[in-house]
């Protein structure tokens, strides 16, 4: 693999008022590189994403894509952002359009390319995922596993060099996880950079490259999935690790 | 009898008056709301925009003193009555206008009067978008020019229409109200037969018009706001 590095993190630190929701972190994302970010709720994953899309200001530290610097409110940011696909959890299409339309909004006012190549692209990308048939359909009459394969292609037709996946599948019936993390797990074979948010552990440790587990705002363990899932240096993580187990006869 | 407002001499007369007054009453009542309402969706639609996207986690935040200034003239404008706001804004009625009587004179204190009411139900349909939405917009690199017309406004078509008929109904109403001093139409001559010469026939009628022409329109706007609305299940 390539060891250009696609995104870096020095230092950074974030507060809400008073409270530091991360606090010191420092990341390197090669390009090409799968990161998932672990931990219990509260620890920071969400903040940390949108921080990296400029979506959160950030208090201390910097973030570089491609070594141009993420500043929330900067003239640059709506270029940089352009870079970095993002998805959350809600989907949030937008409502009163169509599929082809929601896909192809961005690329065509935002990136200004042609309505035919962005329609081409989405073509291209929307049979990917099984949705073609679908792209005249408005995000209503979508399935919820449907509607987040919809969400990732919009990310995705903007051509990113990095996705950003905050617990796309968190509101999903177990059924569509498995159509979801499908498209996901294609993505990361075809080589695109990614930073993941979630909570299923099996495709966390077939995805992942590399895993950061954090705690309380601080990355507590950075390792390979494989010595993660198997040998978690910290208490925390193991702790965290055991609450996906289930076994019988344990509940009190 | 003479005062039977049915007797057939007062029937005679109304219809006479009907025949030569109503029509151009009718055109001038809708010429001059429609006129008014679209004057005052352009000045209180950006406006309404303004006050949710100025807000200072909004997406162009504007000074805080800047969005306080904006709320006070709304919030002063809003709380004039309508009648005396027409006296109060005369001087510049005489200068866009050129005189402060007659139907398009009163388009003037109407705008005055409509504009910061619709900017405020601009702001509330504007507030409904479901702010996920604006950020997905905001994290594909839109400008916040880009996220108003692209994603804000047509997000709320359905309830701006919504809101643009009830503005079109309020403003049909003051219209009519300006026909105590000086405006035209329906009100002006409710006004003049009802309450003037109490001819309370053509009044009654001149109401019942207003009140066929505000169900019109309700129809209209409720039919396309619906149409429009992608969120609602078929049929
Ligand atoms: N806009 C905000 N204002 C104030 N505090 C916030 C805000 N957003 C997040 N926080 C706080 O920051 C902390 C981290 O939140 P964050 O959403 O990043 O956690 P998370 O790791 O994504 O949790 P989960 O797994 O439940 O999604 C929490 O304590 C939360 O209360
Ligand atoms: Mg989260």
């Amino acid at each position: 693999m390539e060891n250009k590095v696609q995104l870096k993190i020095n230092n950074l630190r974030k507060r809400f008022g008073t409270e530091v929701v991360l606090d010191g972190i420092n990341l390197t994302v090669n390009k090409g590189e799968v990161v998932v970010v672990l931990g219990p709720s509260g620890c920071g994953k969400s903040t940390l994403l949108r921080c990296m899309n400029g979506l959160e200001a950030i208090s201390e530290g910097e973030i570089l894509l491609d070594g141009e610097k993420i500043t929330a409110g900067s003239k640059e940011i709506t270029k940089l952002r352009q870079k970095i696909g993002m998805v959350f959890q809600s989907y949030d299409l937008f409502p009163h359009k169509n599929i082809l339309d929601n896909v192809t909004l961005a690329p065509i006012k935002v990136q200004k390319i042609p309505r035919k190549e962005a329609e081409e692209r989405a073509e291209k990308l929307l049979r990917r995922v099984g949705l073609w048939k679908k792209r005249k359909a408005f995000p209503r009459e979508l399935s919820g596993g449907q509607k987040q394969r919809a969400a990732i292609v919009r990310a995705l037709c903007m051509n990113p060099e990095v996705m950003l996946f905050d617990e796309v599948t968190a509101a999903l019936d177990p059924q569509m996880v498995r159509e979801v993390l499908n498209v996901m797990l294609e993505l990361a074979e075809g080589g695109m950079t990614m930073v993941i948010v979630t909570h299923e552990m099996q495709f966390a440790r077939a995805v992942a490259d590399k895993i950061i587990f954090l705690e309380k705002g601080k990355i507590t363990e950075e390792a390979e999935p494989e010595e993660f899932f198997t040998n978690p240096k910290t208490e925390t993580a193991k702790e965290f690790l055991q609450s996906f187990v289930y076994e019988k006869h344990k509940i009190q | 009898m003479g005062n039977d407002i049915f007797s057939s001499e007062a029937l005679f007369e109304a219809w006479q008056i009907i025949k030569t007054q109503f029509p151009l009453a009718i055109w001038e009542t809708i010429y001059v709301t429609i006129l008014a309402t679209v004057f005052a969706i352009l000045i209180g639609l950006p406006l309404g925009i303004l006050l949710v996207a100025g807000e200072k986690d909004g997406i162009l935040p504007l000074p805080s003193w800047l969005l306080q200034i904006l709320n006070v003239i709304i919030n002063l404008l809003r709380s004039v009555p309508f009648l005396i706001l027409m006296i109060l804004v005369f001087p510049l009625t005489r200068l866009i206008v050129g005189t402060v009587v007659g139907t398009t004179a009163s388009i003037v204190p109407l705008v005055i009067a409509a504009f910061p009411f619709v900017a405020r139900l601009a702001e509330s349909s504007i507030r409904e978008i479901n702010p996920n939405i604006i950020e997905m917009a905001q994290s594909t690199g839109a400008s916040p020019m880009q996220i108003i017309i692209k994603v804000m406004i047509p997000e709320s078509v359905p309830s701006l229409i919504s809101n643009a008929t009830i503005a079109f109904t309020t403003i049909l109403g003051y219209s009519a109200m300006s026909g105590i001093i000086g405006g035209g139409g329906l009100g002006k001559i409710a006004i003049n037969y009802g309450y003037y010469r109490y001819k309370y026939l053509i009044m009654i009628l001149a109401v019942i018009l207003l009140i066929v022409i505000v169900q019109i329109f309700q129809s209209i706007g409720t039919y396309l706001a619906t149409k429009t609305d992608k969120r609602l299940k078929r049929k």
